[in-house]
């Protein structure tokens, strides 16, 4: 931003020069070929304020070392495959702009935990799959639908589940959790949103079977609630809410 | 520890940074340290309390050894430990069955802590005025 109060009325001020910055990253870096644990390497890039940490991963990978290796797909914080840890909290990289942290100190970037590492900033997602995949997270009803008519809802009871329809999978949440990194038989944060999204769907009619699924010694009440999910949630899902929500549902016995 | 070129360290432990969590993670991590701590006080506790059953002269033997001052010291530990531990049980009560609990959960925990140095401003001067004014058996 530059003020405009100053700059003479007649012709278009000279554009300033969008300043750079020299931000140093120090990435984990874990290759299963040569390395026997994680290492520590550091890059020096130049950036703008506007850019993001993907940015620079991106500037590292295509001018400083080919090998560094990464997910993403969309690269606007949509698909959800560039969670990682910066700065010791879980972003997307896609999401987290240099100007948002501290430069003159470097930026430290990992790979997400509790799930197994594969090579740098990658992991095995399969464990965090496999949990979504076991809270039935598709619509289920015995009754056909209204004929040549979509299934009617109100407002409100659409609205009763709004938050956890944002769910990107991102894994952010529940690799941010302490109970799921020593822990991994928990079902963690996002398979418990996934399952907030259907029980919760008034067209939906097996919501009493997922309440039996999340009623496990691995299921809601392992939350501690640490709200580190919460917290970590590129989407802003109130995710300790919603499993609070499905703890009262599973006391209640229904939704 | 590597100097690179910002003159900043690298570090050369392959271990992860530590997890950046808030007022939620940490009142956590206090609840766990202070629950164990409260475990292995009551074991002793149990154990101190059923001397009284093998003779009134066992129980008080075992109890004088507690008449010190570290020992003190450690009294106002365990009442600090299980202020915190009761405060945050009933700030996580809150969050699991009142629908605003999550909501508020953060100012809860401000909350606990406000009440905690309350608590610990009434108790811990009385607590330890009678513990030193007793030091050199007076």
């Amino acid at each position: 931003m530059t003020l405009v109060a100053d700059a003479p009325a007649s012709g278009p001020a000279p554009e300033a020069p969008i300043e750079a910055f020299t931000v140093t990253l120090i990435i984990r870096r874990f290759d299963p070929d040569v390395d026997d644990e994680p290492r520590w390497q550091d890059f020096d890039v130049q950036m703008f304020a506007t850019d993001r940490i993907l940015d620079a991963l991106h500037k590292i990978k295509w001018e400083q070392d080919g090998s560094l290796t990464f997910r993403r797909s969309c690269a606007h914080g949509i698909c959800g495959s560039d969670a990682m840890r910066i700065n010791g909290r879980n972003r997307l990289a896609c999401k987290t702009l240099i100007k948002d942290l501290d430069i003159t100190k470097p930026i430290y970037v990992e790979a997400i935990k509790g799930l197994p590492l594969e090579k740098d900033l990658i992991v095995d997602m399969e464990p965090f799959f496999a949990s979504y995949r076991e809270v039935q997270p598709f619509l289920q009803s015995a009754t056909e639908p209204p004929k040549d008519k979509e299934r009617i809802q109100s407002v409100a009871d659409r609205a009763r589940f709004d938050d956890t329809t944002k769910c990107i999978l991102c894994a952010a949440c529940t690799s941010s959790c302490p109970v799921f990194w020593t822990d991994g038989q928990y079902f963690g944060p996002a398979a418990i949103v996934n399952a907030h999204r259907f029980i919760f769907d008034s067209r939906d009619e097996a919501a009493s079977t997922r309440l039996d699924i999340l009623n496990d010694k691995e299921g809601v009440w392992r939350c501690r609630t640490t709200f580190n999910c919460t917290d970590a949630c590129p989407r802003g899902i109130q995710v300790t809410q919603a499993i609070a929500e499905v703890k009262q549902a599973i006391m209640r016995g229904k939704p | 520890m590597a100097i690179n070129t910002a003159g900043t360290m690298t570090p050369k432990r392959p271990a992860g940074t530590l997890y950046r969590g808030r007022e939620g993670m940490w009142s956590w991590v206090l609840h766990r340290i202070t629950g164990v701590a409260i475990f292995f006080f009551l074991l002793v506790h149990i154990l101190d309390t059923s001397m009284v059953r093998i003779s009134p002269e066992a129980y008080n033997a075992v109890i004088s050894t507690y008449q010190n001052p570290i020992m003190g010291l450690g009294e106002t530990a365990l009442v600090a430990a299980i202020v915190y531990h009761a405060f945050n049980g009933i700030r996580i009560i809150l969050i699991d069955l009142w629908s605003k609990g999550a909501k508020y959960q953060r100012v809860m925990f401000w909350v606990v802590m406000g009440l905690w140095v309350i608590t610990m401003l009434g108790f811990a001067p009385r607590h330890l005025i009678n513990v030193f004014s007793h030091v050199g058996g007076a």
